[in-house]
């Protein structure tokens, strides 16, 4: 254990490099570079905003800072997992040749992509600013929900990574459990307002639906709802515990199959 | 009983000395004892000699070669169901044992598929032993593919330090070393450029210059020698004699032994994963000669 932590602390520049990597490849060739964090959400909220804005009723919150918080959130879910997935193989002949610590790859991978979305935060903000939704303390609530979804997304990302080096179709079903995810999210539009609820538990047992409840408790200024909190909490625990464990059990496997 | 092939004993390896178990414990405990006891038993030497920094014991790699990959999920699962998941296992080393001690300048000699590449890979830490232990106690630099841990879209510049970043190195470190890797990588005003649009002598140029911008205390070689031009051949063969005369332990693999003769002091030869023969590099290379010169009249 004291070992892992001496080569962390050797690797801390490996690790800073990949995260500047990630960042600086995504937006190297295009004009406007990194503004895209930006401007990708905004654009997708007005697209959603204009197709779906009557799904909200009056009095309802207000829907483009409502879409915005679903979409940002699940936004970062969905890339985070995505390149941890792919974070082994694509670094395949390095890992190979040079040898550093293999968790590297999907932890760097998972953090450039929490920055950005850390980033793409300022929408959010001025879009809330420009809407005037009410800001109260409650706001300093957000702060769970955006840890927690970057412990479920490592979690998540480390056990993807593993299991894409043993089965490469995992890529193509993960794009079809996220379109489960997404729509379970509820980004567009309310559990409540659905005709039949029946499937309800497919929301409760969805931790980034969780999360993004939470999430829009904090910003329209209302008390976390504690279901949603321990169970988000505690199933990106147990997803980060057996990521950690598998990861660590069949690293020394990758360079067999990779 | 195991023997040990260690680099200190000047008799062939036919004769090494064997061991036995109880001594075998102790050298896991403290070597510096051990090295000092196994002199008393043979001729007393002037020189004390110096510590191992690399041990190798009983070491195995085992690869599992599936006869059909099987990569598919679905795939997977008939094949369980149906009981067909066989592998076919291949040793790639098997029960190899040596010691390096400091400044030794170590030529590993073997016919292709004899285990040498993947022998350096257990030493530079990228493949895990099935069984037995290797024990690296200094800083390893592994020239084993130049340039492999190059993004291609990063420009020469951005890859000194993702490269060096790999290696462990420090960035301050990297700083202030940046234009001296420049310099000797002969790239110019090509740094700026990303490696993609680079030769592969370019590339190697590059990699080479930044691998040995710190004074390794271990440099592992796997024909890397020809790198570039002539010029730049030179110039690298220079830096590594250098590096070579401040004491650096070396470890070459090859399957020529003119090499090895010419750089080695000591050297070893595998064979099917086996360790065959080791000692000093003149009887090795002779003795290797014999067996590739024996593999053609067969």
């Amino acid at each position: 254990m004291l070992t892992a932590f001496k080569n962390f602390g050797k690797f801390r520049y490996l690790l800073y490099e990949l995260i500047k990597k990630d960042i600086k490849l995504k937006y190297r060739s295009s004009i406007l570079g990194v503004l895209w964090t930006l401007l990708e959400p905004l654009l997708t909220m007005i697209v959603l905003t204009v197709v779906f804005s009557g799904l909200l009723g009056k009095g309802d919150d207000n829907f483009p800072v409502y879409i915005l918080c679903g979409r940002l959130l699940y936004s970062f879910f969905s890339t985070g997992t995505k390149t941890a997935l792919k974070s082994i193989r694509k670094n395949s002949s390095t890992i190979r040749k040079v040898y550093v610590p293999k968790y590297m790859y999907p932890l760097a991978s998972t953090l450039s992509s929490y920055l950005i979305f850390l980033i793409s935060l300022i929408v959010l903000v001025g879009v809330a600013l420009y809407e005037k939704v009410n800001m109260t303390p409650a706001i300093f609530g957000a702060i769970f929900p955006l840890i927690t979804v970057f412990f479920l997304t490592l979690g998540v990302g480390l056990i993807l990574s593993v299991l894409d080096v043993f089965f490469r179709d995992l890529e193509y079903l993960w794009t079809v459990v996220l379109m489960l995810i997404m729509y379970t999210c509820a980004i567009f539009y309310k559990v409540e307002s659905l005709k039949s609820v029946t499937n309800e538990w497919i929301f409760k047992i969805n931790p980034l639906y969780s999360l993004i409840v939470n999430f829009r408790n904090a910003v329209f200024g209302r008390a976390l709802d504690m279901y949603h909190f321990w169970y988000a909490l505690g199933f990106s625990a147990v997803v980060m515990l057996l990521g950690s464990f598998l990861f660590y059990k069949k690293q020394d496997k990758f360079i067999l199959y990779i | 009983m195991q023997e040990e092939n260690s680099f200190e004993m000047t008799n062939t390896p036919a004769e090494t000395a064997v061991v036995d178990p109880a001594e075998k414990k102790e050298t896991e405990i403290s070597d510096g004892e051990i090295a000092v006891v196994k002199e008393e038993k043979k001729k007393p030497k002037k020189k004390k000699p110096k510590k191992k920094v690399i041990e190798v014991n009983g070491l195995g790699v085992r690869f599992n070669m599936a006869e059909q990959k099987v990569d598919s999920l679905k795939e997977y699962f008939i094949r369980l169901v149906h009981r067909n998941l066989k592998y076919k296992e291949f040793w790639a080393l098997k029960d190899v044992t040596f010691a390096i001690r400091k400044g030794d300048r170590v030529g590993i000699l073997g016919l292709n598929g004899a285990g040498k590449s993947t022998l350096l890979k257990v030493i530079a830490g990228v493949l895990k032993a099935t069984e037995g232990t290797v024990s690296v106690k200094e800083s390893v630099v592994p020239l084993l593919e130049l340039g492999a841990g190059f993004d291609k879209d990063y420009t020469g510049a951005e890859n000194i330090y993702l490269y060096g970043s790999m290696l462990g190195y420090r960035r301050d470190f990297i700083r202030e070393k940046f234009d001296e890797i420049v310099k000797f990588s002969e790239l110019g005003d090509f740094i700026n450029v990303p490696v993609k649009n680079y030769s592969s002598g370019m590339r190697a140029r590059l990699g080479f210059s930044i691998a040995t911008i710190v004074d390794p205390q271990i440099l592992i070689l796997d024909e890397v020698l020809s790198v570039g031009d002539a010029k730049f051949k030179k110039k690298s063969a220079n830096k590594l004699k250098k590096m070579m005369k401040s004491g650096v332990t070396v470890l070459l693999v090859s399957h020529q032994s003119e090499q090895v003769r010419s750089i080695c002091n000591k050297a070893i030869i595998l064979d099917h994963g086996r360790l065959i023969a080791s000692g000093k590099a003149e009887e090795i290379c002779d003795r290797y000669e014999e067996i590739c010169s024996a593999e053609k009249t067969k």
